[in-house]
């Protein structure tokens, strides 16, 4: 079976939707050349009027897009540093997500927001390693982070098809990650429908984007003292809450792992939604970044603010003890 | 008789400019009578340029206004009764009650909606225009913002995007003096002409009281711009007649003095385009005016509320439901 990564699926999705649907154009930053991989051969095959450079005008080609979009067309914007989208937050939140309602449903605002290595990349210090997915989630804006290739494929294809806006994570911890894939078996992955990577029965784990693999990893280890289920949510907003609950219901047992501050974090939202359902054997556990976290420069001060496999595996021996 | 047909050529205008001056009044009398919340700005003085930029636009030309944006979407050609029942927060509103002053929107007369954050729409409209002409549209745009607009680093972006696209977009400035209480000569370095420019986009000042005047320079502006010469600028000087906003008829904010105030009051729109009628159309003009305005008064306030058991109904397009918040 060929082994595909993680940013090829992205490319291909990308690639095929240009290819199956004319209304789609890509706009973004060294997007012609591919600075980051994930237009790779587009400009050739589809040409710069489809394929479109833009200058450094964050806000102004994020609501030129949401005006392409109310016009019509499906644009896709890709965003190679995760902090720019604090800069067109406004432009998404207050822009975007809210033509539909704010017209009575005479407008809708397909655009994609594709996040090319978000979180930390090593060494890009503190203004290029946010991984502001929370904040999305919050407003109510969909929001995908895909944790493996076929998924990257699928939720993309899904992204792009939505009629409305929504902001697709692309961890850089995953980017390249691979997998044996059957090429015929990609196919769009639904918004707002989690997965179980790995089933258990003491103990669920949900795991965000990257951090999957690490908690898949994590439950190996400690597979001769505890039964880890890995849930992958896929989609932080809509979040499959009734898929979560199916796996807590059997596990009683709730650990989060989340590559973002912790305040007001996803994670947070994820165990309140659980507990106000279920009740649970042992208090659950959540291991993020410290509260309020600008990542530092030096690598082993990175590595030390993002969640890493040993306070994830001592969470798990925490909740099993409870 | 030359006159007659001058009067033939000045009605509509002076139509569209009297009815969103009576629109005004009345909306006004309504937010006093508490039928709308949360206040208007009011777009009394200014009605000369939303009446002569979109006397030179086709039905399917687009347009995005601003919060004080009532004359902009009358002038497009919305109903003004759906518009008053907008205003009224009715289910029969343009926007269903969904949308209210600062965001009405009627997509079928090329209506993009009001913007409530100022400078954003520019960039907004011109991205809807450049896909219009990337679907095969020959249509134009126009986008208009205050001079307080002019310092937003959003509608510089879109003044880039525009000119470096040729995109067909008419920026309409109005130009009323005061970007709320700061005035321009406080806020503007430069010029707002002058900010056009240096993008490279063709830039004239137009007097903003003279429906005409707007006219022809916008006329002049649209078919540049759709034969293909990219982007234009008006700055039309006008002056507010009226507050910023309707609070302030309850907090009186002091920043323009009466001597100001009455010679800003003594070039109205509505005289200006009302002398270049005969007596006898301009009447018959203001009793069809009063007449619609009385049934859309009629028609808002007879209609429903909507249903505040779904306030969230519209929120996404692909039909997803958010939880609600409790339970």
């Amino acid at each position: 079976m060929p082994r595909l990564s993680y940013l090829k699926a992205l490319n291909r999705a990308l690639g095929d939707e240009l290819a199956r649907d004319p209304s789609v154009v890509v706009l973004g930053e060294d997007i012609r050349v591919a600075a980051s991989n994930l237009t790779a051969g587009l400009l050739k095959k589809y040409g710069p009027e489809r394929i479109i450079d833009t200058p450094l005008a964050e806000q102004g080609f994020t609501n030129f897009a949401t005006g392409a979009a109310l016009a019509g067309l499906r644009p896709v914007i890709e965003f190679q540093i995760p902090s720019l989208l604090f800069l067109v937050f406004e432009q998404i939140a207050n822009q975007a997500h809210k033509f539909s309602l704010m017209t009575g449903g005479q407008a809708r605002v397909p655009v994609t927001y594709v996040v090319t290595g978000s979180g930390s990349r090593s060494g890009w210090a503190g203004q290029h390693s946010d991984h502001p997915y929370g904040l999305f989630a919050h407003v109510g804006v969909k929001t995908l982070v895909p944790a493996t290739p076929a998924d990257a494929y699928g939720l993309l294809l899904s992204a792009v098809r939505d009629d409305d806006p929504v902001v697709l994570f692309a961890p850089a911890g995953a980017l390249g990650v691979r997998a044996d894939v059957d090429p015929t078996e990609l196919a769009p992955v639904p918004i707002g429908t989690g997965t179980v990577r790995r089933p258990g029965d003491d103990v669920t784990v949900v795991a965000v984007g990257h951090l999957v693999h690490d908690a898949l990893a994590a439950a190996e280890e400690l597979a001769d003292q505890v039964s880890v289920e890995v849930f992958d949510p896929r989609s932080l907003y809509p979040f499959d809450i009734d898929g979560l609950l199916a796996s807590v219901g059997r596990t009683g047992r709730l650990v989060v792992v989340d590559d973002s501050n912790r305040s007001c974090g996803i994670g947070a939202e994820v165990i309140a939604s659980v507990v106000e359902r279920v009740p649970l054997a042992a208090p659950p556990r959540r291991v993020t970044r410290p509260d309020g976290a600008v990542l530092p420069y030096a690598a082993a001060l990175d590595r030390a603010v993002q969640p890493g496999r040993e306070q994830l595996t001592a969470a798990i021996q925490l909740v099993m003890k409870g | 008789m030359t006159s007659t047909a001058a009067g033939v050529d000045a009605g509509p205008l002076y139509r569209t400019v009297r009815l969103i001056r009576r629109f005004e009044e009345r909306a006004i009398d309504l937010v006093r009578a508490g039928e709308i919340v949360g206040g208007i700005h009011p777009y009394l003085g200014q009605e000369a340029i939303a009446a002569g930029v979109c006397a030179a636009l086709r039905p399917d030309d687009l347009i995005t206004g601003t919060h004080r944006g009532h004359g902009h979407v009358l002038a497009k050609g919305a109903d003004p009764a759906r518009m008053l029942a907008e205003l009224c927060g009715r289910a029969t509103g343009l926007n269903g009650g969904r949308g209210g002053s600062m965001h009405a929107a009627d997509f079928s007369v090329g209506i993009v909606g009001a913007n409530a954050i100022v400078g954003a729409a520019g960039s907004i409209l011109t991205g809807a225009v450049w896909a219009k002409r990337r679907l095969g549209g020959d249509q134009v745009g126009v986008t208009f913002f205050g001079d307080g607009a002019v310092n937003e680093g959003m509608l510089l972006e879109a003044f880039n995007l525009a000119a470096l696209w040729s995109v067909p977009v008419v920026f309409v400035c109005e130009n009323n003096g005061y970007a709320t209480t700061m005035p321009v000569a406080q806020a503007v370095a430069g010029t707002i002409t002058g900010r056009a420019e240096a993008f490279g986009i063709p830039a004239v000042v137009v007097d903003g009281q003279d429906p005409q005047a707007v006219r022809d320079a916008t006329r002049a502006a649209v078919d540049a711009a759709r034969a293909g010469g990219g982007p234009r600028l008006l700055e039309c000087r006008t002056y507010r007649f009226d507050a910023h906003h309707t609070f302030e008829h309850d907090v009186r904010l002091d920043y323009r003095d009466a001597a100001e105030v009455a010679q800003g009051r003594s070039r109205d729109p509505v005289e200006i385009q009302g002398a270049r009628l005969d007596p006898e159309q301009r009447a018959g003009i203001d009793t069809e005016v009063e007449r619609v305005l009385a049934e859309a008064v009629e028609f808002a306030l007879a209609s429903p509320t909507p249903d505040p058991a779904d306030p969230l109904a519209y929120l996404y397009a692909s039909g997803l439901r958010p939880r609600p918040g409790s339970a």
